[in-house]
């Protein structure tokens, strides 16, 4: 068993991975807590694939360099956060259809962009599905910077995020910034897309926003457990994940991704389950009381 | 545009400038207030003054304006014409003032628990980068006791009662320190005991001098429990006792053909057919 553990630790490129997918599970979990509970799931799919162009020309333009994508990725983030914030106030067509149009027009370019270089296949796949054991040590070490960044800026604002998406009225009622707040959170959401884009890609990206806060949502009743449950939940899917990947010879953000569901899934039967048991239980005794 | 005047409004927020009440003035004073949406008129040419310490119903058939009326107040939406007071100057800059929403309009889900919501009232005097502290602590715990609520202080929002529910948002209220408090339709699926509880709440606050307005289609409850009525339907028909208020004329423009007017040997029954069984006695 412990051979089993410790056995791809020998390799830089799985100590990386498993540092890299820890991080993403944190920075995922957290901010997925506020996308589970305001229903911005669509949101989230929409801005990692928008995130796709500005990649595709940081890509071009730097000859297929891994080091300036980054940026590139984070400015594309950052603007298409506000586009789609600013498309999704004007009341003219519904949020969903507006997200909709501005998504699949942004991972298009970004597709038609890629496909001019030669190799094309190879590229779209790390860029679509993650290369987590790709990640070199700047990589790890500007994940860990803005990683940082977000959970320092969640932890200042929790109270106004808080009162942000339980009630909204009430922060314009206490006169909270409450836009210039929505837009900030739109922003650490993009960022922290960006930050976790190498490990599971833009297209399983809203698997890691969602799944494993939905699974703590399943689990806990208050909005700080959630976050530190969802956290737990994400980094293990991660940890296991890559196991699964590196014993099984499966892609990596795909198993990773996987093990979230599988938990999730596991989750809600087990909850299913003891409600039925529960419900059952008190039939009986209700049944027994009338004998 | 947009951002850069949040900007500028959050700026004077941080530095926690706050508009002085003007003395004497109305709490709310509304003159030729107008919402338009879409669909038509929600309000037009709405013109009344409250006085600090009362404890209105604001009654009117559903999608009369009273929700459009009460976010004007609130200053949650911009009024398409015409102006809302509140101590002598407009909502935007108040924190006291408190909005209640329609149960119906809350997510009950959200993991929170009871003494959360309580804690969200304080964060407008709390600010940017502090936590709360004991004293805010100290004074969501009395503002459970002040409605009953303390031993449930530690529940998810789920496994209260409509009546503790609302009990719940006047603490919340209460913690903000409000002085003017709006309440959306709070005795909607209310039965009679979470009701009168609700009521004696209420009484209560008023006389700390909390200035309270809730918005109702029960004309019975409004005119047996509430010192002062309004009567909207898009427009202001009527503002003052419920003797004066609740005659046939204004209730037939407020109603129209909703309503049925009766008479009877004890006076003039009004029967709503839009929402409640009950009439109400009206006149003698």
């Amino acid at each position: 068993m412990i051979e089993l553990v410790m056995a791809p630790l020998q390799y830089e490129f799985m100590v990386r991975g498993l540092a890299a997918a820890i991080m993403v599970g944190i920075l995922c979990a957290t901010l997925g807590t506020y996308v589970v509970l305001r229903g911005m799931a669509f949101f989230g799919d929409a801005l990692a694939h928008a995130i796709l162009p500005g990649m595709a020309i940081g890509y071009l333009v730097g000859g297929g360099a891994r080091g300036p994508l980054f940026w590139w990725a984070l400015l594309t983030a950052i603007i298409s956060s506000l586009g789609i914030g600013a498309i999704s106030h004007s009341a003219k067509i519904k949020e969903d259809t507006a997200i909709g149009i501005m998504f699949a027009g942004m991972f298009a370019l970004g597709v038609a962009l890629i496909s001019t270089s030669r190799s094309y296949t190879v590229d779209l796949t790390h860029f679509l599905f993650g290369d987590v054991l790709g990640v070199r040590g700047a990589d790890l070490r500007l994940m860990g910077l803005f990683g940082g960044l977000i959970l320092l800026a969640v932890f200042a604002f929790y109270k106004e995020f808080l009162v942000l998406s339980f009630d909204p009225i009430l922060a314009t009622t206490l006169r909270l910034p409450t836009r210039l707040l929505d837009f900030f959170l739109l922003v650490l959401l993009a960022v922290a897309i960006v930050v976790s884009l190498q490990t599971v890609g833009v297209a399983l990206m809203v698997a890691m926003l969602v799944t494993p806060a939905a699974t703590a949502y399943l689990l806990t009743r208050r909005l700080a457990h959630m976050m530190v449950l969802g956290t737990i939940i994400a980094s293990l899917s991660g940890v296991v994940g890559l196991y699964l990947s590196y014993y099984l010879s499966i892609a990596s953000g795909a198993a990773i991704v996987l093990t979230c569901t599988l938990i999730f899934t596991l989750t809600w039967a087990f909850q299913a389950i003891r409600q039925r048991i529960s419900l059952a239980r008190s039939r009986l005794s209700l049944a027994a009381d009338q004998r | 545009m947009a951002l850069l005047r949040e900007f500028i409004k959050t700026e004077h927020w941080m530095r926690r400038e706050r508009p002085v009440h003007q003395v004497n003035a109305p709490i709310i004073r509304a003159s030729g207030l107008t919402v338009r949406y879409e669909s038509g008129f929600a309000l037009q040419d709405v013109s009344f003054e409250i006085h600090p310490g009362e404890r209105l119903a604001v009654v009117g058939p559903n999608g009369a304006g009273k929700t459009t009326l009460f976010k004007a107040i609130a200053g949650v939406i911009t009024p398409t014409a015409g102006q809302v007071h509140v101590y002598g100057y407009e909502p935007g800059g108040h924190t006291c003032i408190a909005y209640v929403t329609q149960r119906s309009q809350v997510d009950w889900t959200f993991p929170v628990s009871v003494a959360d919501v309580v804690m969200m009232g304080r964060i407008g005097r709390l600010g940017f980068f502090r936590q709360p502290r004991a004293k805010d602590w100290d004074i969501v715990k009395q503002s459970l006791e002040t409605v009953n609520l303390a031993e449930l202080s530690g529940r998810q929002i789920s496994q209260l009662s409509g009546g503790q529910q609302q009990r719940m948002f006047i603490a919340r209220a209460l913690a903000q320190e409000a002085e003017l408090m709006l309440m959306d339709e709070p005795t909607t699926g209310l039965d009679m005991n979470s009701q009168e509880e609700l009521l004696v709440i209420l009484e209560k606050l008023q006389r700390r001098g909390v200035t309270v307005l809730v918005a109702l289609h029960d004309l019975k409850l409004a005119a047996e429990r509430f010192e002062r009525v309004m009567l909207l339907n898009h427009r202001l028909l009527g503002l003052g006792t419920p003797e004066e208020v609740f005659v046939p004329q204004a209730l037939t423009r407020t109603y129209g053909s909703h309503l049925r007017l009766v008479s009877t040997p004890e006076g003039l029954l009004a029967l709503e057919d839009t929402c409640c069984e009950e009439g109400v006695l009206v006149h003698d």
